[in-house]
């Protein structure tokens, strides 16, 4: 009677074969968006090693410069829009159901055609190194009137390319986003209220409706640079009363926010790390979670203080100025909240909580910059050099990418059933924070020396700066294969995973690892707790003892 | 011990299909901002330009577009019509008033052809028609995705009992209807009333 009440036990060898094709099940597709999201990790990490070769040195010795141009267009294209966008939507995909004891998403067939547009609209951004006049070379941000050029006059060109996988890209992403909103909104477990929710899902619902609120801009404004490249109107061509700037504020609406919605999973991955290997409960869970929707709000608000120096006038410099600041407030909150977890705590010092730890170092710091940053005066002092690139890369590769590498090690065993390796895992944590530190931390004297962005060559006196942040990013490059090496060897023949490996509280943990095909099917649990009751000895849901004993006798007879 | 375990009232695979109506709304807060966008763009390009109208136009002619104004204002009264014959079980009225809006909705397509052809400026003369035949194009195929989507759901009212206890699919689609007609409004007062720089 016991084994009919409970999850059936995890599938027993099921066929490789559906990762490879169209498949609704939320935990298949999320981990198609992981691979698929890594795979162009390493394209977009091969060009960044040719941009630091070429940096190595003060002359342009490398690539061509037109080539160069391409380069780094591509390397920011590819990681914002292949690979961190997927890889988040890849966690999203595992965690939220599980998280909330749904069976799945809320719309499996238009999950599974979100997925499959990345690898359609990745396929035509690496097609176009191949048309003639190579890949878009005018940024990642492609502003015009540079990225209205097309000097060769061919139609299909790389910045048409280009545009048309962006436009691509957006509609994967509001399909996404419908998708996991409605999910949070209408698929909870009985008994999980909002406040009981994790904070994952929480800054997941925050960041999913800063897409569908920010992602339509950027659409429009990007079909109408699209048809001034190809159709000949001049929305953005001054000699036809069109205005540049417009396109600015457009892409800077959704661009801008983008940045948070990376940034919120990841504060939610450290919101649920930080208390599992602390062992204590998330210090103030109420305003961690509120916070996530003040940055959604503030985060609508501050898109001007990516181009003060576009001829803005003062007044809307010192708004946005004001408002970029206020951002620090609750991402402050956020912060003390996780230094209060950790305070006391019994730590226990394994790879995710290595990487949350680093995360949370080299996010403090990108915050100091980002705060100096907003200051209009710093702003057009150092806009357009190095500063910036150093503070964006400490954002999104020092914090964002080693949260989404903590979550990847945190929740490896859950959806694979297989234990990652801790010294090759502690061996990649202790490359890349090293390589992050040693390859952004120099970009700051140089773009507060003068050294712009984008160029393939300059003075001899920045050459020591650069030459270490070439060797930090070399660094980066090798910490990738003790990376890979301990996926795919822990796939394949890692030690067994129980369900709860990390001792864990959250309802994900109470599956199997892995989960069966519509997780708790028909026998959802009814939450009866808040989230992170570590210490305390409250049960998050209904007969968990019961549930967790199921389990034990689960994995002792397989 | 083990049949309190279940919770056979919240049955997820029963509960999966109501979340259509619910993602189709998100869906439309999302598509609005797609206007907004093109709206303060047009306002700004307006507003900001020294030579708004090209040389040898005069301006737009606005007895058509009124017309197809009242036409597809009309159209959203009688997709509320349709709606409420439904809700009544009354599957004969439904269909009648769900054709007459698609019959509307066509007849604003053809208005918006007929003014489109008459116009002596085109996508490429400078920015104010390419805001123009964007603007109106844009809403135009949305006009045309919700007769398309009355077509589908006209269809779907001759399978027996498909809508016995309500249809989230007319819902939604009569949802895009008043949609489409609040950002024509919004449309025809920015471009057809706000005429002189």
């Amino acid at each position: 009677m016991t084994s009919a009440t409970f999850p059936s036990s995890p599938p027993e060898n099921q066929s490789w074969n559906r990762y490879f094709g169209f498949n609704t099940d939320a935990k298949v597709i999320g981990i198609q968006y992981i691979v698929t999201a890594f795979f162009f990790f390493l394209i977009g990490g091969l060009l960044a090693m040719i941009i630091r070769g070429e940096l190595i040195t003060p002359a342009s010795d490398l690539v061509d410069r037109t080539v160069y141009n391409g380069i780094y267009t591509m390397h920011g294209t590819i990681m914002l829009f292949l690979f961190i966008f997927p890889v988040l939507n890849g966690l999203n995909n595992l965690l939220i159901p599980t998280m909330i004891g749904a069976p799945d998403m809320a719309f499996p067939r238009l999950n599974a055609v979100a997925f499959w547009l990345v690898p359609i609209f990745g396929f035509l951004l690496i097609a176009s190194f191949f048309v003639p006049g190579g890949p878009a070379y005018s940024g990642w941000w492609s502003y015009p009137p540079v990225s209205i050029q097309n000097p060769l006059g061919h139609f299909i060109n790389g910045q048409g390319l280009w545009l048309t996988a962006v436009a691509l890209s957006g509609v994967s992403s509001i399909m996404g986003a419908v998708n996991f909103v409605t999910t949070i909104l209408r698929m909870r477990a009985p008994g999980m209220g909002f406040f009981r929710m994790p904070v994952y899902c929480w800054t997941a619902l925050a960041a999913q409706s800063l897409q569908l609120i920010g992602l339509p801009a950027l659409t429009g404004g990007a079909v109408m640079l699209l048809m001034d490249l190809s159709f000949g109107t001049s929305f953005y061509e001054a000699e036809g009363g069109g205005d540049p700037v417009l396109y600015q504020h457009f892409f800077w609406f959704y661009s801008h926010p983008a940045v948070y919605v990376i940034i919120l999973p990841v504060f939610g991955i450290f919101s649920e790390l930080f208390p599992v290997y602390s062992r204590k409960p998330l210090f103030g869970y109420v305003y961690v979670s509120l916070a996530s929707f003040i940055i959604v709000g503030l985060g609508l608000i501050v898109w001007v203080h990516h181009f003060f120096t576009s001829g803005v006038p003062q007044w809307m410099r010192n708004l946005f100025m004001v408002n970029t600041m206020l951002i620090s407030v609750p991402t402050g909150v956020k912060v003390f909240a996780w230094l209060g977890t950790i305070w006391r705590g019994k730590l226990r010092l394994t790879t995710p909580m290595l990487f949350c730890l680093g995360g949370l170092f080299n996010f403090v710091f990108a915050g100091i910059t980002g705060v100096m940053l907003a200051t209009v005066p710093v702003d057009i002092h150092v806009s357009n050099t190095y500063f910036v690139v150093g503070h964006f890369h400490y954002v999104i590769y020092g914090a964002a990418v080693m949260g989404i590498f903590a979550a990847i090690y945190h929740w490896f065993p859950k959806f694979t059933g297989r234990m990652p390796y801790e010294g090759l895992g502690k061996l990649h944590f202790l490359l890349t924070f090293i390589g992050a530190n040693l390859n952004f931390l120099p970009m700051h004297p140089l773009g507060l020396m003068g050294m712009p962005r984008r160029v393939s060559s300059y003075d001899p006196e920045f050459a020591f700066w650069n030459v270490l942040a070439s060797l930090g990013a070399f660094l980066l490059g090798v910490s990738i294969i003790p990376f890979l090496l301990n996926m795919l060897s822990a796939w394949v023949r890692g030690p067994k995973a129980t369900h709860n490996p990390w001792n864990a509280i959250g309802l994900e943990w109470l599956l199997p690892s892995p989960p069966p095909e519509d997780n708790f099917g028909e026998h959802v649990p009814t939450v009866i707790s808040r989230p992170y009751g570590y210490g305390t000895g409250e049960p998050l849901v209904e007969h968990q003892a019961e549930i967790e004993r199921q389990l034990c006798l689960q994995e002792a007879s397989t | 011990m083990t049949a309190t375990v279940h919770q056979p009232p919240d049955h997820p695979k029963a509960e999966h299909q109501n979340h259509n109506l619910t993602g189709f709304i998100i869906f439309l807060c999302s598509e609005s901002v797609i206007f907004l966008a093109f709206f303060s763009g047009f306002a700004l390009l307006k507003t900001s330009a020294l030579n708004w109208l090209p040389a040898g136009v005069e301006g737009l002619e606005w007895r058509m577009p009124l017309i197809n104004t009242v036409v597809l204002v009309s159209s959203s009264g009688t997709i509320w019509l349709a709606e409420r014959c439904m809700a009544k079980g009354n599957l004969v009225g439904f269909r009648t008033f769900w054709l007459v809006t698609m019959a509307l909705g066509a007849y604003f397509l053809y208005g918006q052809a007929v003014e489109w052809s008459g116009l002596q400026f085109g996508f490429t003369s400078g920015v104010f028609g390419g805001t123009f035949y964007l603007l109106t194009g844009f809403h135009g195929l949305h006009v045309a995705t919700g007769v398309f989507l009355m077509g589908l759901m006209l269809v779907k009212s001759f399978i027996p009992q498909n809508y016995v206890g309500g249809e989230q699919g007319v819902q939604a689609t009569s949802l895009f209807w008043h949609f489409v007609d609040v950002i024509w409004i919004i449309l025809f007062v920015l471009i057809y009333v706000w005429q002189r720089s």
